[in-house]
């Protein structure tokens, strides 16, 4: 009923290999994790390229050139140029690198925030961990995008920064950053809890404890590599996710500040262009929805290869 | 039961609370603020006047203050006028929460049809072509990015083939369910591809797990056609944690309209909340902000209460999180 089994479910028990090969066969199993962790290598090599690709088409990505708009795709401009006359391929690449930065970084300091706030809640629990679950709690029941849309149009220097910090180029990259990690540590916080909750009434932390060692070390040497499987899912996950944020709020002209470019803000006038260049309104948006699905896909492979249970599963 | 009902409302009131504090400092960070307004629209004002407007607004009160006041007056009921609408803040809410819970309804109701029978179909051949297509689909729903999505549909639909509206909410002069039916298509179609992979795997995922029970074994044994043992025996245990993840994704999908009525220019409470954070609309935007929390917080309510009435083995009093 089941129907065909995935092929080679004996090679797990036939061939016993340190868990490390075990989960990279796991992973190499998953064909569509697969394709998209090369889909993925690809385009964040290209994205780092794009200077060599620029020197290439000898072109510079923010010249503008207004005798020039909305060519076709070309020898000289691969994807042809956009309403200010700039290439659409160069324009792209330097977007790639910016929402993968953002994506990439983000998601990784919410992972560090949520593993320090659930580590600590699920080791120490009781009161410690009541107040720190209350706030997760609070923080998920807030409405995510309409919260975003408000701490992205804060205004900086009331907050205390400097003029020249605020309205440095970089400013909008890196709040965008913080932003999206200030909302998005949730879920490793609660996952990471529930982990250490049960693991440390092991013996192994037990042992450890009774050894003499100290909290800050049972918690960071001996809970912590424990948690890394669910960490890195969750993780990989998660930049899909926060790249869709990243590009709905430069979309939106509340994120990615032009001329920086990135990949939601490429789209910020695709609307209006719709007539003249529907084009424009596509390239952008399917490398979004190609990385997105790829980071899926990964997150999703790892998960089956990192779990324990997947395996029972295989095997059926 | 109602022991547990009131503790979580209580702790709702609680976080609503110290939200509606968070939310009133953030808005007054944002740049600008009432008389600032002023001063661009009239340039004649001098300095003087302008600190006799800041303390007729209150606006050299510290915050905690003018929080103060406006809690007490919007516990009378009163949550002051929109300054873009010109209107008090609930006459302009409310039309617009009409709308959105018009156009949610229709998307969630869709995604539901589609997306939990997809889900069943696919988790009964697991690993199969027909289950790695469903997934395929499902995952490309979730990674969308649902503002692209809308400018594809209008692209396709109202530029290309001029089938449908691009935006609004119905043709001026024209009045009718059908003319307004029309105008939803797009921006249902929209929201209800946004959502329905994520309905699918969470179905999907239910069902695979519920297959693998016992009494599914002992169901097959009788001889049940396999038609009975999903749809008879099966389907209702697992709908049951599906049943919670809708109720908690309706909050989600109540603020993740705000894109889909941007794009659509569709007059709901997901552009009204953006049009007033960006309009500096402070008494609208606090209170759009607010209500997208309550309706969250109802929905995580919904969820629990929905769990424990589905499945009675789950008690209240032992749920510690």
């Amino acid at each position: 009923m089941t129907g065909p089994a995935p092929s080679s479910t004996t090679t797990v028990a036939a061939n016993p290999s340190t868990p490390l090969r075990l989960v990279t066969r796991r992973f190499l199993r998953h064909r569509l994790a697969l394709v998209s962790a090369g889909i993925l290598a690809v385009l964040a090599l290209a994205s780092l390229l794009a200077p060599l690709v620029e020197n290439g088409l000898g072109l510079d990505a923010n010249t503008v050139n207004l005798f020039n708009r909305f060519a076709p795709p070309s020898v000289d401009h691969p994807l042809g140029t956009d309403e200010a006359g700039r290439d659409v391929l160069l324009r792209l690449l330097y977007g790639g690198q910016v929402s993968l930065f953002v994506g990439i970084a983000a998601a990784l300091t919410a992972a560090v925030l949520g593993t320090a706030i659930g580590l600590t809640s699920g080791y120490f629990g009781g009161r410690i961990d009541a107040l720190f679950m209350r706030v997760t709690d609070g923080v998920i029941a807030l409405p995510l995008l309409p919260l975003l849309i408000v701490l992205a149009a804060l205004d900086l220097e009331k907050l205390g920064f400097a003029p020249e910090t605020a309205q440095a180029e970089s400013a909008s990259l890196y709040r965008i950053v913080v932003i999206v990690a200030l909302v998005g540590w949730t879920t490793v916080a609660r996952l990471v809890r529930a982990t250490a909750l049960s693991l440390r009434e092991r013996p192994f932390v037990l042992a450890a404890r009774a050894q003499g060692a100290s909290s800050l070390r049972i918690m960071t040497v001996h809970i912590l590599p424990n948690l890394a499987s669910p960490i890195i899912v969750a993780t990989t996950l998660s930049v899909g996710n926060v790249i869709l944020l990243e590009s709905v709020l430069s979309f939106l002209g509340l994120g990615i500040q032009p001329p920086l470019p990135s990949w939601g803000n490429l789209l910020t006038n695709a609307q209006e262009l719709i007539w003249d260049a529907p084009a424009l309104a596509v390239y952008p948006g399917l490398a979004i929805f190609v990385t997105v699905i790829a980071f899926n896909f990964v997150g999703d492979g790892l998960q089956d290869a990192l779990d324990p249970r997947s395996l029972e599963r295989g095997n059926r | 039961m109602l022991r547990y009902l009131c503790e979580r409302l209580v702790q709702s009131a609680a976080v609503l609370a110290v939200m509606s504090f968070v939310i009133f400092v953030l808005i007054g960070l944002m740049p600008g603020d009432p008389v600032d307004l002023m001063i661009s629209a009239d340039p004649d004002l001098t300095s003087a006047d302008i600190e006799k407007l800041r303390e007729i607004y209150g606006l050299d009160r510290p915050v905690v203050e003018r929080y103060g006041n406006w809690l007490l007056a919007a516990l009378h009921g009163d949550f002051g006028f929109s300054r873009l609408f010109a209107q008090p803040v609930f006459d302009v809410l409310l039309p617009a929460l009409g709308h959105t819970l018009t156009l949610l309804g229709i998307s969630l109701t869709l995604a539901l049809v589609i997306g939990l029978p997809l889900g069943i179909w696919a988790a009964v051949r697991p690993y199969s072509v027909r289950d790695y297509s469903v997934n395929l689909f499902a995952f490309a729903g979730i990674s969308m990015p649902s503002f692209w999505l809308g400018l594809l549909l209008i692209i396709l639909f109202a530029v290309i083939l001029g089938w449908f509206p691009a935006g609004g909410l119905g043709t001026p002069g024209k009045d009718g369910w059908a003319d307004k039916l029309i105008y939803l298509v797009l921006p249902a179609t929209s929201l209800t591809l946004a959502s329905v992979g994520g309905h699918t795997r969470y179905m999907r995922a239910s069902m695979l797990e519920t297959l693998r029970q016992d009494y599914i074994r002992t169901a097959r044994a009788k001889g049940l056609s396999e038609r009975r043992v999903v749809l008879g025996h099966a389907l209702r245990n697992a709908l049951i944690p599906v049943t919670t993840i809708i109720a908690l994704d309706f909050g989600f999908l109540f603020s993740g309209a705000l894109i889909t009525e941007t794009i659509f220019a569709y007059p709901g409470m997901g552009k009204l909340t953006f049009d007033a954070v960006m309009g500096n609309d402070f008494n609208l935007a606090l209170v759009c902000l607010l209500l997208a929390t309550l309706v969250t917080l109802a929905g995580n309510i919904l969820a629990d209460l929905a769990y424990s009435w589905l499945d009675p083995r789950i008690g209240f009093e032992g749920k510690k999180l």
